[in-house]
């Protein structure tokens, strides 16, 4: 059985991304107990996903690296991954706070050798690619995964698969008969930091994601340019595995519409910036980058990286909201149609691959979360009723990582009055 | 155009857009376009014609006043809705498109040769005079419309479709003496003059 122990003092944080972590980093630094609460098997969540951020075109390894030294030697905060919240009851300074923890079958003993993955012949899709590619069942979710320890997937549990991976540990590690566990713990607080998902491309109907396979995703494409992605950093077309030169990025694809999301999702603008320059890197004066936008929204600062991109020569604006894209049937080449804003000249053109900038919509919708709380109307967390209940990074607002990171800190500040006040009523 | 209209019209002087949002059904909705040119992309009718709807939508903003009214591009919308659909603003395209050539015609600023105006002003006549839709008296009338001479090049180059109409039972050649009509004339006459003194009063149209 899992030992968690906590009180009206602990703040729970939900979602282990960079919000989740900086939040329960922050509370746990200032002397705080904190149970920081994981869905899925490592810390991390998209930005582990990134190839670059922003505006620096540093690599994320690197951020995620300083908060995990920080977590290793923090006496003050627990991490549970593989859980998830089910029912939150209670109010400020007193919840109850129910939990499902789904079974891992690898424990504590794991060196991360990866005996069993080599041993295990089944292969699942690989999420973190999402699904461009494949992997073990017996898998480290990624290279910078915390904690380091593989996971068994459900799926060759109580198959001779399973076995296999059993008879290749050397350090007892497997365990195939962990069961699902629920637990009930006590808190004071809880930062919800559940942050984003992208918006579901195959509901533009005229883009025609779901039946051109040369129109990705931007978040696709942040995987292809990633040496640890699906195609070891090339940039190819899904449909032939020819190089992809000649790049068009589509803006606010589901975003500003109120026929999908209402609002603007504020980082995907600097997003296909960046992105155009993966293809400069990968391809140089030969690479060709067409960004398709209605008007480009690099706030504050980021105006610099769109004054660098803007002298670009190899990246073309055309300022537009496309109508539709078409598909050469010979080629697979995608067709883009529409009119140019700016002198109003009907454009059909044509391109290797085209890269929709899809919108941010909350993980968790509002209505989705165990306990009452006020959202937006897009379903971004704005408070609770209860007063104890506070909403961090992509999870409250569309945010870069920058401002997720002061969102974060935010919340810890305001959590930590909380529970500073139920120290006082105690005492 | 009537001097009491000259007068309504005086306090709109450089400011069409606002003229438009008043007086045109649906025009309130022009300042919430954002020119992202989805609808000209869409519209079927793509490089036929002059003025997309976010063409024409930039130029009332602009003030292009005798431009808009004047042009031809409104009377040519076939009333798809492919445009209002695909509106990330959900703007009532199509709707405006019709407002804003009714208000063309009412003003007399619309294009005179244009064939969709001459159609739908025989369109309406013929359907209001007795409530019901003549369809012979409206074809020929169709056909005539340039004159004499090209009806009957016309009606001759149609007259396999009119043969088939015919024996489908669609056509009655009797209509072109009397033609069906509603049981109660006058009162739809009744009904559509109640209805436009309440349209003028609203969108401020002097008699
Ligand atoms: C294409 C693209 C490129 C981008 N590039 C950049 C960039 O270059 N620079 C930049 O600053 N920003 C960039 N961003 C934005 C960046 O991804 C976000 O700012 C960042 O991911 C926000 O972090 P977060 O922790 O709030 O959310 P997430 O990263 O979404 O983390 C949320 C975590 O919560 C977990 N979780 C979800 N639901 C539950 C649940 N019910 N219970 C428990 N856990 C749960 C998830 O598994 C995940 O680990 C980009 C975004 C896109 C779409
Ligand atoms: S479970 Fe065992 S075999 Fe697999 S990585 Fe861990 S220690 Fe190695
Ligand atoms: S950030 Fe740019 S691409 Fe994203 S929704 Fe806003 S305007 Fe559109
Ligand atoms: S689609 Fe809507 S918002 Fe876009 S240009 Fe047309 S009317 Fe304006
Ligand atoms: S409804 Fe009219 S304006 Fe709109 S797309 Fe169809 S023809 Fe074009």
């Amino acid at each position: 059985m899992t030992e968690v122990v906590a009180t009206s003092q602990t703040i729970v944080v939900v979602g282990g991304g960079i919000s989740g972590m900086t939040a329960a980093l922050e509370a746990a630094e200032c002397g705080r107990q904190v149970l920081l609460i994981e869905k899925t098997p490592a810390l991390g969540g998209r930005t582990a996903l990134l190839y670059r951020y922003f505006p620096k075109l540093c690599h994320p390894t690197c951020g995620l690296e300083i908060n995990l030294r920080r977590l290793k030697s923090s006496r003050n905060l627990r991490v549970l991954t593989m859980a998830e919240v089910t029912k939150i009851t209670g109010a400020r300074g007193d919840y109850s706070v129910s939990l499902k923890l789904s079974p891992r079958y690898v424990n504590e003993n794991c060196t991360a050798c990866g005996a069993c993955s080599e041993a295990v012949e089944a292969a699942i899709d690989n999420p973190y690619n999402y699904g461009l590619s494949k992997m073990k069942a017996a898998y480290l979710p990624h290279a910078m995964a915390y904690p380091q320890r593989y996971v068994l997937d459900p799926s060759i549990v109580g198959t001779p698969e399973g076995e296999k991976a059993k008879a290749a540990c050397k350090y007892g590690a497997i365990d195939l008969g962990m069961k699902q566990e629920t637990l009930e713990i006590k808190a004071g607080a809880v930062i919800w930091a559940t942050g984003w998902q992208p918006y579901d491309a195959a509901k533009i109907q005229p883009y025609g994601y779901d039946r051109y396979p040369n129109v990705i995703t931007s978040l696709e494409f942040e995987r292809l340019a990633d040496p640890h992605g699906p195609t070891g950093g090339k940039i190819t077309r899904p449909s032939d595995g020819r190089e992809a030169k000649d790049i068009a990025f589509i803006q606010c694809a589901g975003s500003r519409d109120e026929n999908h999301l209402r609002h603007c999702s504020r980082i995907c603008c600097m997003a296909s910036l960046k992105q155009t320059q993966y293809v400069r890197e990968a391809y140089g004066e030969e690479g060709k980058s067409t960004v398709y936008y209605i008007d480009i929204r690099a706030i504050d600062r980021f105006e610099d990286f769109y004054r660098k991109v803007l002298a670009d020569k190899t990246v073309r604006f055309v300022k537009s909201k496309p109508a539709r894209i078409a598909e050469d049937r010979k080629t697979l080449d995608p067709v883009i149609h529409g009119v140019d804003t700016e002198g109003y000249h009907r454009y059909a053109s044509r391109h290797d691959l085209v890269v929709l900038a899809v919108g941010m919509e909350p993980a968790v919708k509002g209505a989705d979360i165990p306990h009452e709380i006020v959202a937006d109307s897009s379903g971004f967390i704005e408070s609770a009723a209860s007063g104890g209940f506070f909403g961090a990074g992509c999870a409250s607002n569309a945010l870069d990582v920058n401002r997720s990171v002061q969102s974060a800190t935010a919340s810890a500040l305001r959590a930590i009055q909380v529970v500073r006040k139920s120290d006082r009523v105690e005492a | 155009m009537g001097a009491m209209n000259e007068q309504a019209l005086a306090k709109y002087t450089n400011n069409f857009l606002r003229e438009v949002e008043e007086r045109v059904e649906e025009g309130e909705w022009v300042k919430m376009c954002m020119q992202c040119g989805v609808c000209a992309g869409s519209c079927p009718f793509g490089p036929d014609w002059e003025h997309s709807p976010q063409k024409i939508f930039m130029m009332i903003r602009a003030g292009k006043r005798d431009e808009v009214l004047s042009s031809d591009s409104m009377w040519m919308c076939t009333s798809c809705y492919n445009c209002v659909v695909r509106c990330p603003r959900e703007l009532p395209i199509t709707q405006i498109m019709h407002g804003l050539a009714t208000y063309a015609q009412r003003l007399g600023l619309a294009p005179k040769m244009n064939p969709t105006r001459k159609f739908s002003l025989l369109f309406w006549d013929n359907c209001t005079r007795t409530g019901r839709v003549n369809e012979l008296k409206l074809a020929l009338g169709l056909y005539f419309m340039d004159g004499l001479v090209a009806g009957i090049k016309k009606a001759w180059a149609m007259r396999n479709t009119g043969l088939g109409l015919l024996m489908a039972g669609r056509l009655n050649p009797f209509e072109i003496l009397k033609g069906h009509e509603c049981k109660d004339k006058a009162g739809i006459q009744r009904m559509l003059k109640k209805a436009y003194e309440i349209e003028e009063k609203r969108r401020g149209f002097a008699k």
